[in-house]
């Protein structure tokens, strides 16, 4: 019957009015609520407006056609269309209130209390939701007519009842989300009464959502409702635009216009509210983000630098073999050291060389948001690179820059992306067949989210060696298991069968590294990839990068914001800020000698007295979300 | 697997029992007035009384109600009252119309929601805005309206398709298909809509998944990830809204074979209704809750193949 998604709001005091003032700056939201209005003050003052008496007959004007005096005509019993019309507006939309009424309070009311006590009013309730989900409305509207006999307000009564579940369900879900919330536990300690809680805090979560409902439940009221007075079921002594769209149909070869005027009534109504509704719902979502966006650029800005924890302390003594006194160069707003003497044995060939790169995403209203200001960077083959910078400078969109896989609506503006001889920036997708997968791997964060739940861990492993290698389904399978063996996964076979969600977390992240590596690729894309890992199986999936690394000599981009994994993996690191490089180097010059301010205080940030080994720290104040 | 479908089956039943059981008790608590019903308001006490008894009437409800529970379950739902017709052949005959029509609106509503979901999802831009305005259109307005005019342009105006009548798949299956064409088209538009929606939406969720930019990071093109691991995912969702949209096209069909004059239930419903033909509307009423748990149990089935999480706990 009815099933939108409405989504709740954070609650605000001010949400009504502003919600109907963006409103109104859209113009088909606007339109459809002029249009509303309009019908609304019909229903109220149609009797009087009406130039005749709705029901009088007159046997001279059966099936009349337009005139002057009767400007939309007479129906088939000679009774004047516009009048009737106008008082039909006034029965249709007012049974249709008794249904959304009904709805309102049934599927609130028992929402609210559901979804606040729990409890079996709760088990009670969804189980009467699915009873009354059994039976086409209709249906259920015609048994009752069969014994009560046909009266709108009685019909639309129980069409109420019906349509409750659409309300509570809505109310059910937000007062779940919002009873575990700390206000709300706030307000109970502070003594505040449930009813006074439900109130404040929870009835204006659910405000704005309860209206977009109704105005979808008045447009399914409104059809039914109609529905049923067409088929000449309804109450034939009052006016309804059903009623007045039977009597069109059954004159339809004699009279064709009868038909129109209760049809577009019904149709207009009915698309003006389904559009009111979207257009509040598209506000309310717009919203949503927005704050989403402004909370995320509020912490990024003041961004605590101690979220940038490590307990490495470092060794010293290398730093000062370096000269001070030379300037050091600065390319565009980075400042680059020289190599030392570790990477300088790296030779110089790069296998991937990124100039001046931005990035950018598309906002559907004003100008797009660029994330990355453009920024260069060198990874030579062989060669580990650490990318590090806090949470929400831009290094995860570097990163997926150079895969060509920018979430929606992101793309690079500028700039570009060399692979060994083969442009990315912006690159078409057969620009990347051959190199995706094939020669660039990738190491995700989070190990759940990045396998696909409905497949095997196995197929996942197996569809891209096929595909890429063409390996025969056997051989496939035989290298898959191979490579599990020597990401450290115990038994193999069993893992290869599972699913993802029945393997834990370091399991699931070693799976994830074999499938990187599973192609043999040249360069590894690591995204933060011991992040989201407990602290011991962060110590042991870095050994394992490190071995993998060494065993096929491959480069990798190592994206993370803890100075620690970069200590222990990186041969050069790339520090940034907001959107841009700021210092890039050796990584012992970076650690032992930092110039910039930025990558100073963010070692400064660092807890000198912490144990010497690298991986085991912290991850408390991990990165929460994707810069 | 075989635990999870016996327990949907027996939920199935128990709800089946509770809808007859409330809706027997509502149809048949006014047991004293029915028989003055069927005999008018003209008709003496002694007459309506003689009516009520034979009718079985003047017995408590509770035993009305195990009598017509025992014999529905031999197949028995009983006879009408007004022509005297067994109510389980009457059903039989016009359940294999509105299943047609249903179950055709179903399929075709599937298929094209699907691809226009996909669609609008993958390519956005303008394909995208066309396809959700038609989908707000063709959910907002009312499916017979749409019938309506079905009728009006198709079939008045232009010829192509008679208004009404219905000719059975066994006579000509070129005469069935022109028969239930514009039917089928009216209740079709609505469903195609919602499903249509609810596709785009889970296939821009999932595609905005971790694993899917991972599965294309190991070189997958997008369209394989998006028909394989995309439209599995996106399926789940998109099969509930289907379910609840068999429902709605259950009630549409009742609508609809109005319009068309089709000889489906929705016309023996309609028809008992208006004549107060009690056993009739209780047949109807258990067919409809019969279809719909059967289906919600398929959909279950569909579900559990697609979703391993659903099929493994």
């Amino acid at each position: 019957m009815t099933a939108i998604d409405v989504p709740v709001a954070v609650p605000t005091p001010h949400a009504k009015t502003s919600l109907l003032r963006r409103l109104v700056r859209r113009p088909v939201s606007l339109i459809s609520l002029v249009f509303l209005v309009v019908v609304a003050v019909i229903a109220i003052t149609g009797r009087w407006i009406a130039p005749f008496d709705p029901n009088l007959a007159s046997l001279q004007l059966v099936l009349a056609p337009p005139s002057s005096e009767h400007l939309l005509g007479a129906d088939s019993a000679g009774r004047d269309v516009l009048s009737r019309l106008l008082a039909a507006t006034q029965v249709t939309l007012a049974a249709a209130l008794v249904a959304v009424v009904t709805a309102l309070v049934i599927g609130v009311v028992s929402g609210l209390i559901a979804g606040y006590y729990r409890g079996w009013f709760d088990a009670v309730a969804s189980w009467v939701t699915s009873l009354v989900m059994a039976l086409p409305g209709i249906v259920v509207l015609l048994a009752a007519r069969a014994v009560l006999g046909p009266s709108v307000w009685l019909a639309m009564f129980i069409f109420g009842i019906l349509l409750a579940p659409a309300y509570y369900r809505l109310v059910y879900a937000a007062v779940t989300g919002v009873r575990g919330e700390l206000y709300v536990d706030a307000a109970k300690v502070s003594g505040l009464s449930d009813v006074r809680i439900i109130g404040r805090h929870i009835l204006s979560v659910v405000r704005a959502p309860i209206i977009i409902q109704s105005a979808i439940i008045t447009g399914i009221a409104i059809a039914i409702q109609s529905g049923l007075e067409f088929l000449g079921l309804g109450d034939m002594s009052v006016p309804t635009w059903g009623g007045m769209l039977n009597d069109g149909f059954a004159n339809i070869y004699k009279q064709p216009l009868l038909m129109l005027w209760p049809s577009l009534a019904i149709g207009l109504t009915a698309i003006a509210l389904t559009l009111l509704a979207n257009g509040m719902r598209d506000v309310l979502e717009r919203t949503a983000v927005v704050r989403r966006r402004r909370r995320r650029a509020v912490t990024t800005a003041t961004g605590s630098i101690a979220a940038v924890t490590t307990s490495f302390s470092l060794s010293g003594g290398d730093a000062s073999e370096l000269d001070d006194s030379a300037p050091l160069p600065v390319v565009g707003d980075t400042i680059v050291h020289p190599d030392d003497a570790r990477t300088s044995s790296l030779g110089s060939t790069p296998i991937l060389t990124v100039s001046d790169l931005r990035v950018a995403y598309e906002q559907s209203e004003g100008e797009d948001i660029e994330v990355v200001h453009g920024v260069s960077l060198q990874i030579r083959k062989g060669e580990v690179h650490g990318l590090i910078g806090e949470s929400g400078s831009g290094k995860t969109q570097t990163a997926f820059a150079v895969l060509g896989l920018l979430p929606r609506g992101g793309r690079v503006t500028a700039g570009s992306i060399d692979y060994e001889g083969t442009q990315l920036a912006d690159a078409s997708e057969s620009a990347y067949a051959g190199i995706r997968g094939r020669r660039i791997g990738y190491i995700p964060q989070e190990p759940m989210s990045n396998l696909d739940p409905s497949f095997t861990i196995g197929y996942q492993l197996v569809e891209p060696l096929r595909k890429n290698l063409g390996l025969s389904k056997k051989e496939a399978t035989e290298k898959s298991l191979a490579l599990l063996d020597r990401v450290g996964i115990p038994n193999p076979k069993r893992t290869f069968e599972a699913y993802p969600f029945e393997v834990s977390g370091g399991m699931a992240q070693r799976v994830l590294i074999a499938g990187a590596v599973s192609t043999d690729p040249d360069l590894i894309i690591a995204d933060e990839p011991t992040t989201a890992l407990d602290v011991t199986v962060q110590a042991e999936v870095l050994d394992l990068l490190r071995d993998l690394q060494r065993e096929r000599q491959m480069a990798m981009l190592l994206v993370t914001h803890n100075f620690g994994v970069v200590a222990d993996l990186c041969d050069r690191v790339t520090v940034m800020q907001q959107g841009l490089f700021v210092e890039q180097g050796p990584v012992r010059t970076i650690l032992g000698a930092p110039s910039h301010a930025y990558t100073q205080s963010l070692l400064d940030a660092i807890l000198d007295e912490g144990p010497a080994r690298g991986p085991l720290i912290s991850a408390g104040t991990a990165e929460g979300g994707r810069s | 697997m075989l635990m999870f479908i016996v327990r949907r089956i027996l939920a199935g039943i128990v709800l089946l029992a509770v809808i007859s059981m409330v809706t027997f008790g509502l149809l048949f608590l006014d047991s004293a007035n029915i028989a003055r019903r069927i005999l008018g308001q003209n008709a003496t006490e002694e007459l309506v009384a003689q009516k009520a008894a034979e009718l079985g009437l003047d017995r408590p409800l509770a035993v009305q109600y195990w009598d017509w529970l025992t014999s529905a379950l031999t197949g028995d739902l009983g006879r009408s009252w007004f022509n005297g017709q067994l109510v389980s052949v009457s059903l039989s005959g016009r359940l294999s119309v509105s299943l047609s029509l249903v179950i055709g609106a179903t399929l075709i509503s599937a298929v094209l929601a699907i691809v226009l979901g996909v669609l609008a999802a993958r390519r956005g831009g303008w394909v995208d805005t066309v396809v959700q305005f038609i989908s707000v259109i063709g959910f907002a307005i009312p499916g017979f309206l749409i019938a309506l005019y079905l009728v009006l342009i198709f079939a008045i105006n232009l010829h192509w398709f008679k208004a009404t009548g219905y000719i059975p798949i066994a006579q000509s299956f070129s005469g069935w298909l022109a028969s239930v064409t514009l039917p089928i088209a009216a209740l079709s538009i609505g469903a195609i809509a919602a499903v249509a929606q609810q596709v785009r939406g889970s296939v821009v969720d999932a595609m905005s998944r971790d694993y899917v930019r991972t599965l294309r990071s190991r070189g997958l093109s997008s369209g394989s990830v998006v028909y394989k691991h995309v439209l599995r995912n996106a399926g789940g969702p998109a099969l509930a809204v289907l379910a609840v949209q068999f429902i709605g096209l259950l009630g549409g069909a009742v609508i609809v074979e109005q319009v068309f004059a089709l000889p489906g239930m929705g016309q023996l419903t309609v028809s008992a209704t208006t004549q107060g033909d009690i056993p009739v509307v209780m047949g109807v009423v258990i067919a409809f809750a019969v279809i719909v748990l059967i289906v919600n149990l398929l959909i279950d089935l569909a579900q559990a193949a697609l979703n391993p999480k659903v099929r493994l706990s």
